[in-house]
């Protein structure tokens, strides 16, 4: 039983290649089946993903009188009043 | 002789202050007559922008002062927008909410929907926004 080559050893040999072979055949299995999803999803992807930018019908309107807000006018107050004070002859 | 001098020195000072005095006083001037009477006679009011308009088609004269006033105005608008950094037109308009509440009985102004009116005791129409 201590010879190099034995039936009991080339047997435990033969098991692991079975093995070894169903595993990595059920690796590939799997990957193939990531590669048809990855397919997939990007046909998808690239049917639907599109950006559509479209330009509005009416013409921008900027309205100037939102410049002058209550709250600046409530800020600028006491200055205009020193102001009109101060030049007293172009008011 | 050297007190006399000291004293004459004294004097000059003083002369010097007092015509500093004379030559300041004009700074301090009100308005001026013709404007005044512009303004009393209603052919020019307060405009809501912080401008002087007319009422009635202006003479050559009254154009040149309004026109005058209206630019130094804008000079002294632009000049204190930059110092409270705000626009000049926000700096106008609030001038504009105080000019037109100092209007005296007699004189006119615009309310916010252009109709020039007559000031009387009441407190005049201004923009909603005004203080």
């Amino acid at each position: 039983m201590n010879s190099s080559f034995s039936r009991g050893k080339a047997n435990m040999r033969y098991m692991t290649i079975q093995l070894t072979d169903r595993l990595n055949n059920a690796i590939r299995h799997n990957m193939r089946s990531f590669t048809a999803t990855g397919l997939i999803l990007g046909v998808v992807l690239g049917l639907t993903g599109c950006v559509q930018v479209a330009a509005p019908d009416k013409p921008i309107v900027i309205n100037l009188n939102i410049n002058i807000k209550q709250e600046v006018v409530y800020r600028l107050d006491g200055d205009a009043k020193d102001l009109i004070n101060e030049e007293a002859d172009i008011f | 002789m050297f007190e006399y001098m000291k004293n004459n020195k004294a004097l000059t000072v003083l002369g010097g202050l007092a015509l500093t005095a004379v030559v300041a006083t004009p700074v301090l001037a009100q308005r001026d007559p013709a404007y005044s009477a512009a303004r009393s006679s209603g052919a020019i009011g307060e405009k809501p922008d912080g401008y002087l308009g007319f009422v009635s088609a202006p003479s050559g004269a009254t154009k040149a002062l309004v026109e005058d006033l209206n630019i130094k105005r804008k000079a002294a608008y632009t000049r204190k927008a930059q110092a409270t950094n705000s626009t000049v037109e926000q700096f106008a308009f609030t001038s504009g909410c105080n000019l037109i509440m100092r209007t005296t009985p007699g004189e006119k102004y615009q309310a916010p929907d252009g109709s020039w009116q007559t000031r009387t005791s009441a407190a005049p129409i201004r923009d909603s926004r005004c203080p």
